[in-house]
């Protein structure tokens, strides 16, 4: 039977991220868990999969231990079974490792994968980086924003719109694909799912041993990217008021800015009246 | 080895040159850093008919081409460009891959990056070299409600893709030369995994306002239809897009395509005016990921102040006005 995985990642509620009115800062620890929309779209796009021909599907997430809802809401909506890779080693990563971390999963426990769906990206780090690393880490094709998919023997047929162009794809399996939003819905939680995915559900938990990896590759220390600072763009914003006449104000607001509006426009605003 | 100079690379990325000039502007910014580095600014093209993009590149700021032209390439291939993308950097060892964020760029870049084992960071905003001679790259997250600086320490090179529209392509030169480094498609090419069954441009189903890099926003603030309609007027001398609230698209100032926030269309221009809007909730989500903000309102306490870059206090409608005749005048046809 066709194996499939699917991996997704728990993210903050951005839509409802508590703010500091006063500061602008986030309290991300107030911030409430959600599954990543695209990760949602890629777990249905395996669902479609199933429903068709068959399959067995996997979750995997890699993430602190409150990412298990992620996955028992996979289980809820018809996922086979979860994989919940915790580490407090693995905080702290950026796509390299991210990508390396998820292919060790994969290959220790679905090395026979056909198929493996990810979100095209995320909506906290939105790097949209973590599919196609994946894809080479395990040194398997992969093909990003993809819209509708299907699989016909050892082929997935890929329908996507990228830089304008509207493509089809034929992939050769084992392969990646990462999922784009769609405006199509994806389907709701079955009650017998429900109880399945809170009863005694299928979810293994790993960490950075059981699975042989070594500390310097994984997490904040095996990152390639480190990041230095993170600030909130509107504490910064507003910094400048211009008030007084319409005229005193347009002469300010050229006097400081011709050259950054010009640049956008392409066109030297520079050049003085008459 | 030699004192090899340090390169800033930059991905030719032509596929849609005349829409999206961001190979350009990547150029552009190279130069500024090389300059910072001492290093040279390199564009690799992969193609086939390449002539006319080599010229530009080079008149635009181009040291060094590396070209491969093979008709092999008439079509961008992931795994073909990634090969040989790779090969080349293995070669050369520059010190910055620089990758526009179109959708090739950000698909592709990932993709070199792990051949090669480093870092990437994604959709940058603004790049900087920093007292270390290390490249720092700004990049929003969590929906540009954050943005967060990180830089590649110790792997090489650092590769960054950047947004389109954020940097000001050089005015061109046609008399600049630059070095053309032919490398040719090797023999050994693995087969391709994906293979493109059809490729067609797409009917114009792109969406302007979301893509627009300016975009001039009104709200209800703005008085009338009537004063509403001069916002076309003034986004068509800026060749941006307009963008609406709700309470305009109710009243049927606008039509809902403009709508700009929860319940419409998220916005990330590199420079928004907004004219007469509150800045509810609602709207400015959908609004962060812009660069920079001008906001203009009669009330200086009203929120969209808060996090506008310049906040200008005034009649909405009249700073219409003053500004069409303003760039009218400035703009020289
Ligand atoms: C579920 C839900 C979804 C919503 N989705 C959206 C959405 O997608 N998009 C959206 O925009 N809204 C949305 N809203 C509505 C949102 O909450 C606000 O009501 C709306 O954004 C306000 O629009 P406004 O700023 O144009 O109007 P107002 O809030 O009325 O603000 C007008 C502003 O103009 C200023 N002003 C007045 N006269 C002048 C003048 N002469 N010159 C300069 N300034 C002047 C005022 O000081 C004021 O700040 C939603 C609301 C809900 C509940
Ligand atoms: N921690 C994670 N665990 C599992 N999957 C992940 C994780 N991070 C990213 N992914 C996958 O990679 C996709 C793109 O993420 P990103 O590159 O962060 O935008 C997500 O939609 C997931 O499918």
């Amino acid at each position: 039977m066709l194996k499939l995985v699917v991996c997704i990642k728990q993210v903050p509620q951005v839509s409802e991220l508590p703010w500091d009115p006063e500061t602008w800062h986030l309290q991300r620890e107030l911030a409430e868990g959600m599954m990543n929309p695209a990760c949602r779209f890629a777990l249905e796009a395996a669902l479609k999969i199933r429903d068709k021909i068959g399959a067995r599907i996997t979750a995997v997430t890699m993430g602190p231990p409150s990412a298990e809802e992620a996955l028992r809401e996979a289980v809820a909506l018809g996922a086979d079974k979860g994989i919940l890779l915790t580490d407090r080693k693995m905080a702290g990563a950026d796509t390299y490792t991210t990508s390396l971390t998820l292919s060790k999963v994969i290959q220790k426990i679905i090395p026979d994968f056909d198929l493996i769906l990810c979100g095209a990206s995320t909506i906290d780090s939105d790097t949209a980086q973590v599919g196609p690393q994946l894809a080479e880490e395990l040194d398997i094709p992969g093909v990003a924003y993809v819209h509708e998919l299907t699989i016909a023997g050892n082929k997935a047929r890929i329908r996507r719109v990228a830089d304008g162009f509207s493509e089809t794809i034929e992939m050769e399996l084992p392969g990646l694909v990462t999922i784009n939003t769609t405006s199509e819905a994806p389907r709701y939680m079955s009650f017998r799912g429900f109880q399945q995915a809170f009863g005694e559900s299928d979810i293994i938990t790993h960490d950075a041993a059981s699975l042989g990896l070594h500390q310097e590759w994984i997490g904040a220390r095996g990152s390639a990217t480190k990041i230095r600072n993170v600030y909130s763009p509107i504490a910064e914003r507003g910094n400048l008021v211009l008030t007084g006449t319409n005229k005193k104000i347009l002469d300010q607001l050229f006097t400081l800015f011709d050259d950054r509006i010009g640049g956008v426009v392409g066109k030297d605003l520079k050049t003085e009246k008459n | 080895m030699g004192e090899k100079k340090r390169a800033i690379w930059v991905f030719g990325d032509f596929r849609n040159y005349f829409q999206n000039r961001v190979t350009l502007q990547l150029i552009s910014k190279a130069r500024e850093m090389a300059g910072m580095i001492g290093g040279e600014v390199c564009v690799v093209v992969l193609g086939s008919q390449t002539a006319e993009y080599v010229s530009e590149y080079i008149a635009h700021g181009a040291d060094k081409i590396y070209l491969t032209e093979d008709p092999r390439l008439v079509e961008y291939s992931m795994e073909t460009y990634s090969f040989l993308m790779e090969r080349l950097a293995r070669r050369e060892k520059p010190e910055i891959i620089l990758v526009g964020a179109t959708s090739f760029g950000r698909e592709f870049a990932p993709h070199v990056a792990k051949r090669l084992g480093t870092g990437l960071t994604a959709d940058c905003i603004d790049l900087d070299i920093d007292e270390k001679g290390l490249l720092v790259q700004r990049a929003p997250s969590f929906g540009g409600k954050l943005i967060a600086e990180t830089v590649i320490p110790e792997r090489r090179p650092q590769m960054a893709t950047v947004r389109p529209g954020i940097f000001q392509e050089l005015p061109h030169d046609f008399s600049r030369t630059a070095e053309i480094v032919h490398v040719p498609m090797p023999d050994n090419m693995p087969s391709d995994r994906v293979h493109i069954i059809s490729r067609e441009p797409s009917p114009a189903k792109e969406d302007h306002l979301e893509q627009a890099k300016i975009v001039v926003c009104g709200g209800r603030g703005m008085g009338s239809k009537k004063k509403f309609s001069r916002l076309y007027e003034l986004a068509e001398l800026l060749g941006g897009e307009v963008g609406a609230t709700r309470p305009v698209v109710y009243l049927n100032w606008a039509n809902r395509e403009a709508l700009v926030g929860q319940a419409g269309k998220q916005i990330r221009p590199v420079i928004l005016f907004s004219f007469g809007i509150s800045g509810a909730i609602q709207h400015t989500a959908s609004i962060r990921k812009s660069c920079f903000i001008i906001a203009i309102n009669k009330n200086p306490k009203a929120p969209i102040m808060k996090m506008a870059d310049v906040a200008i206090v005034a009649d909405a409608g009249q700073i219409c006005n003053a500004l069409i005749n303003e760039l009218k005048q400035r703009i020289r046809r």
